[in-house]
């Protein structure tokens, strides 16, 4: 059964907090929410860039844009999940739209560019928001209010809310890809040409694609505001996007983990190296190196081995 | 007599000041295989590009079943009729036989904005893939990977893509590129049954084969059309000799 690691991960995944609070470790909870959030925002990532063929290097546009909803909506007096959640993947996705119709009219290079050129305009944009902040960024008042007797001001709830969200975002990405669209995405990826010869309208499927990953990446944003309890444009700078790209290619170009486990693999190198050194990045750089020569299809084509293909 | 399928007036193109389709006036009526032929250079591919949707002509204008298509692009032209195959083989390498024909098929096959329902429980879609693969002498080799398959399987293939579409006008751009002797009439075996159904532009240098196909025959050069007429009326055409068949073709 070709989705029994996967279950095996959730059911670690499940388990892991109960375990840290028996061992009273309760950090590593919250370290492990920042690890789904961010496989959720690198997996939204890898949709389009290793299944539409879409090098954006303006992913963090939209990562930050959700951020801001739920942030500027509880500045408001909004902190509603219910109503702010779902408003940061709908101005998302209106952002990835916007600038997806324009830079999808391009191509290779130029895309790369166009998408980085885009994403550094929001950011300033943000910047400019004097009333929220502006450079300095936005503290929220408390995690958003969820109702049902939940409170996400606890760890363990926040974990396990964000765990649902991040595991059915990805159930919902797999779904996505066996369907006609997603094989219609892949095939254009692989020859686009060909795809408009065969009389599909290509850039339509590119541009829903592109907004959908838009829409994930705002939902990841709207999580990370209530981890971190703070927005500020550096969540939209382009170093952000890189390290968004560098976890697709960690984890695997292409596979329906690859987001995930590259989000695992890059923070937990990062909080293991920075312990001994403020240079972590070396290590990384180390690591991403080896990955580049040695695995190019990152941990998820390790770990799947060269009988499986692309997933 | 029915107006034609396809009837292309002045057709003009020019890269920078290279005339690479100098007025060309053509027409292709339901059913026949037409076939452009010329030397290398005449710019046949060309025309064959603008005729499909992927260049757009500079003058002239392209009517495909009496409707003005000039400037209907690629994908919207298959929609009303009009398919096109590669010179150069272009499939989906990585995937199997039948997932290709798969996708062509999908095309024309309502919606594909559909997010939920695995594609791969649509079986009406892989049986007429499959007939489709059987069609184009592909039956036994469906769950290939069409990158593994022999080249003349693949130029299979890439005629069986655009089959797919249904479309009522194919524009073959030489299928028959560098196939053998016995690939080759596999090719003109398939050209020959689709004859009738289907109306062909076939841009070929085989020219056995050219003759042995086609209703009617064009000679491009030099981007104009020299001559248009019967196999018969071609073969004994003496500017076309000259330019292109060589006088010992008889």
């Amino acid at each position: 059964m070709r989705n029994a690691p996967a279950i095996g991960a959730l059911v670690l995944l499940v388990a892991f907090p109960l375990a840290a609070k028996h061992w009273d470790q309760l950090f590593y909870v919250s370290f492990a929410s920042r690890i789904l959030i961010y496989a959720l925002a690198a997996s939204s990532l890898n949709l389009i860039l290793g299944y539409g063929g879409m090098v954006s290097f303006g992913h963090a546009a939209f990562l930050g844009t959700g951020a801001y909803a739920v942030a500027i909506l509880m500045a408001e007096g909004v902190s509603s999940a219910w109503v702010s959640w779902p408003l940061a993947i709908l101005v998302s996705t209106l952002f990835a739209l916007v600038i997806g119709a324009v830079s999808l009219r391009t191509r290779g290079v130029y895309f790369i560019m166009i998408t980085l050129a885009f994403a550094q305009m929001i950011y300033y944009l943000f910047i400019s928001l004097r009333a929220y902040g502006g450079e300095d960024g936005l503290n929220l008042a408390a995690r958003s209010r969820l109702g049902f007797g939940l409170d996400l001001a606890g760890d363990l709830t926040f974990y396990y809310v964000v765990l649902s969200l991040v595991v059915g975002c990805l159930c919902l990405m797999q779904r996505l890809l066996d369907a006609r669209f997603g094989q219609v995405v892949q095939a254009i990826r692989d020859n686009e040409t060909r795809m408009e010869a065969i009389g599909f309208p290509t850039y339509r499927y590119k541009l829903i694609c592109f907004a959908l990953a838009g829409g994930a990446a705002g939902l990841a944003g709207a999580l990370l505001a209530n981890q971190n309890g703070f927005v500020s444009p550096n969540l939209m700078q382009w170093t952000q996007s890189g390290t968004l790209m560098v976890m697709v290619i960690l984890g695997g170009v292409g596979y329906l983990y690859g987001g995930a486990l590259g989000a695992a693999v890059f923070l937990v190198l990062e909080e293991a190296l920075s312990a001994y050194t403020v240079h972590w990045q070396l290590g990384l750089g180390w690591a991403l190196l080896a990955i580049v020569l040695y695995a190019r299809q990152g941990v998820a084509g390790l770990l799947a081995g060269t009988a499986a293909g692309r997933r | 007599m029915a107006p034609p399928l396809l009837r292309v007036e002045g057709l003009l193109k020019h890269f920078g000041g290279v005339i690479a389709t100098d007025r060309v006036d053509l027409s292709v009526r339901a059913g026949e295989v037409h076939a452009l032929i010329g030397p290398n250079g005449a710019g046949k591919t060309t025309l064959i590009h603008q005729l499909s949707g992927a260049l757009r002509a500079d003058g002239g204008r392209i009517f495909f079943d009496e409707r003005d298509i000039t400037r209907a692009g690629l994908h919207q032209r298959v929609h009303l009729g009009v398919a096109r195959s590669y010179q150069i083989t272009s499939i989906f390498r990585g995937v199997t036989v039948v997932h290709n024909l798969v996708l062509a098929v999908l095309a024309r096959s309502g919606s594909s904005l559909r997010f939920w329902q695995p594609l791969a429980r649509e079986p009406a879609l892989f049986e007429e893939a499959r007939a489709l693969a059987k069609q184009v002498g592909l039956g036994g080799r469906e769950n290939l990977v069409a990158g593994r398959l022999a080249h003349g399987e693949q130029r299979q293939l890439e005629v069986g893509l655009a089959l797919a579409t249904r479309a009522r006008l194919l524009l073959l751009d030489e299928p028959m590129a560098g196939l053998g002797p016995e690939e080759s009439q596999r090719m003109v075996a398939l050209i020959a049954d689709l004859k009738g159904a289907i109306a062909l532009l076939l841009v070929e240098h085989d020219m056995d084969a050219v003759f042995r196909l086609a209703d009617r025959i064009s000679v491009l050069d030099s981007g104009r059309i020299i001559a248009s007429g019967t196999p018969e009326a071609i073969r004994n055409d003496e500017g076309v000799r000259r330019a292109y068949l060589g006088e010992g073709f008889a």
